[in-house]
């Protein structure tokens, strides 16, 4: 990893200002774990060497927030099957899915195959294929955090508004709040606090994060992306563990809000309700951490229009997606890294997006590393 | 997959678009998650996934750009956008 040095950034007096801090309050005895929430924040943290400039007794655990690398495999797979069944369906996906491998491929490689597979950029790009294609049917693969929900949300409102009845929505939203209890609950797990995500408290707001500071005693310092905002969400967390606080705090002030977007959580809701249960990679069933289609919007929801044959996958014994999820594994300490699985020839979805934990290690410290 | 990325609004059209450019390139995105917050021409938004999350200011919306350019994001942010594909 190239070494960073605090004059190339913008900003340098304050981030030498705020690291200063940080290591006057500090104590040599002390040990954080602080997990990112976000996979934009792993990016960063990586990208900038934020790691190489704290004292060496702050460790960063990678958390869940990488939404293609949280599908439980075989749910790319079952939405394939569909497509790959029935020669008028057209498969949409965000360009991160497309090479998420499956039991018999990625999108990109049913696509090789003959499937109608299809990258977008939106979900309204999915409802503009079905309304210029009607005699097809076009299934949208959403996926995505309380970030991109809403958008799905509003486009499924406007196929009902157009009555457009050949769009379908296979969801895979999922929450924020609930896989982070969820990483608490796990046994033999410390995490002292959270970094938590910039773009999806746009739109939650601060409120969700309270049982995670109220019932778990975990500090939650809601962060922006530069290298600034980082370490200084770093001392706020520090602070407050010092003092023995553990209360939700919003550093990246200058977009999110402490409601949230009122509008966009209300549009979310009224198109979607949480599922009982949703299986995470690596972390198994967690509930009411996913969204579904309410009934009332039933037309538009693929899993209610399509016969979905349940797709169990066994994960490679070898791979240890799971453990690197959790925190309990760093990515170059799975069996698998940089040999088996690469960016290139990727085993888990954590090496397929540029935001996975694996990809963000293997990219950035792979020349440096003794693999 | 989180990427929000920083436009301007220059012109308000019918159906909650809006005409936005980011960095020289034009594109329409859906306005209806900002609807509750005024929205006027010249306003900054962050776009995520063709949809506009939030009214920011013309100062983080540079440094927003400015970070996207630092982590070599910003030739995805601008195929992003050119990549939209709906009227």
């Amino acid at each position: 990893m190239k070494m960073r040095f605090v004059d190339e950034f913008r900003n340098p007096e304050l981030i030498r200002k705020t690291l200063d801090e940080i290591e006057r309050i500090i104590e040599p005895n002390d040990h954080f774990r602080i997990m990112e929430a976000c996979g934009g924040h792993t990016y960063s943290i990586f990208h900038f060497g934020l790691q190489e400039l704290l004292p060496k007794n702050i460790e960063f655990i990678h958390g869940p927030g990488c939404p293609v690398c949280v599908l439980p495999p075989g749910r790319v797979d079952e939405g394939l099957e569909i497509a790959s069944k029935n020669s008028d369906v057209i498969f949409t996906a965000f360009g991160d899915v497309m090479r998420v491998p499956g039991k018999k491929g990625s999108p990109l490689n049913y696509k090789a195959m003959g499937t109608d597979v299809r990258m977008i950029y939106s979900p309204l790009d999915a409802l503009n294929i079905a309304m210029k294609n009607p005699d097809k049917k076009v299934i949208l693969f959403a996926i995505g955090f309380e970030t991109t929900a809403p958008s799905t949300a509003i486009t499924v409102l406007k196929a009902k508004e157009m009555d457009i009845d050949n769009f379908f929505v296979y969801s895979n939203h999922v929450k924020i709040v609930p896989v982070l209890k969820s990483i608490l609950d796990q046994p033999n797990m410390r995490i002292d606090g959270f970094i938590g995500p910039g773009h999806a408290s746009v739109i939650i707001g601060a409120h969700p994060y309270e049982i995670i500071a109220k019932e778990y005693k975990k500090p939650v310092v809601i962060s922006g992306f530069e290298p600034l905002d980082l370490l200084q969400s770093i001392l706020m967390l520090i602070k407050q563990l010092k003092n023995g606080e553990s209360k939700v705090e919003i550093q990246y002030k200058r977009v999110v809000m402490e409601e949230g977007n009122v509008s966009a959580l209300e549009i979310m809701n009224q198109v979607f309700e949480d599922r009982p249960a949703f299986e995470w990679r690596g972390l198994g069933a967690i509930q009411n951490s996913a969204l579904k289609l309410r009934p009332e919007f039933a037309k538009w929801d693929a899993e209610v229009q399509f016969n979905v044959e349940k797709i169990t996958i066994e994960e490679n014994k070898d791979a240890q997606c799971g453990e690197v999820l959790k925190g309990m594994l760093k990515p170059n300490q799975c069996k698998l890294f940089g040999k088996v699985c690469t960016p290139d020839n990727p085993v888990g979805a954590l090496m397929v997006s540029s935001e996975g934990a694996c990809a963000t290690y293997y990219n950035h410290l792979y020349s440096t590393m003794s693999l | 997959m989180c990427l929000a990325i920083p436009g301007k609004i220059i012109e308000l059209l019918d159906d909650n678009l809006a005409m936005i450019d980011v960095s020289g390139v034009r594109r329409k995105v859906n306005i209806s998650l900002i609807k509750h917050e005024n929205v006027n021409v010249n306003d900054w938004v962050l776009i995520h996934v063709g949809f506009a999350m939030n009214k920011i200011s013309e100062e983080q919306a540079k440094e927003q750009l400015q970070l996207l350019a630092e982590i070599g994001e910003e030739q995805e942010a601008l195929a992003e956008v050119k990549g939209y594909q709906f009227e």
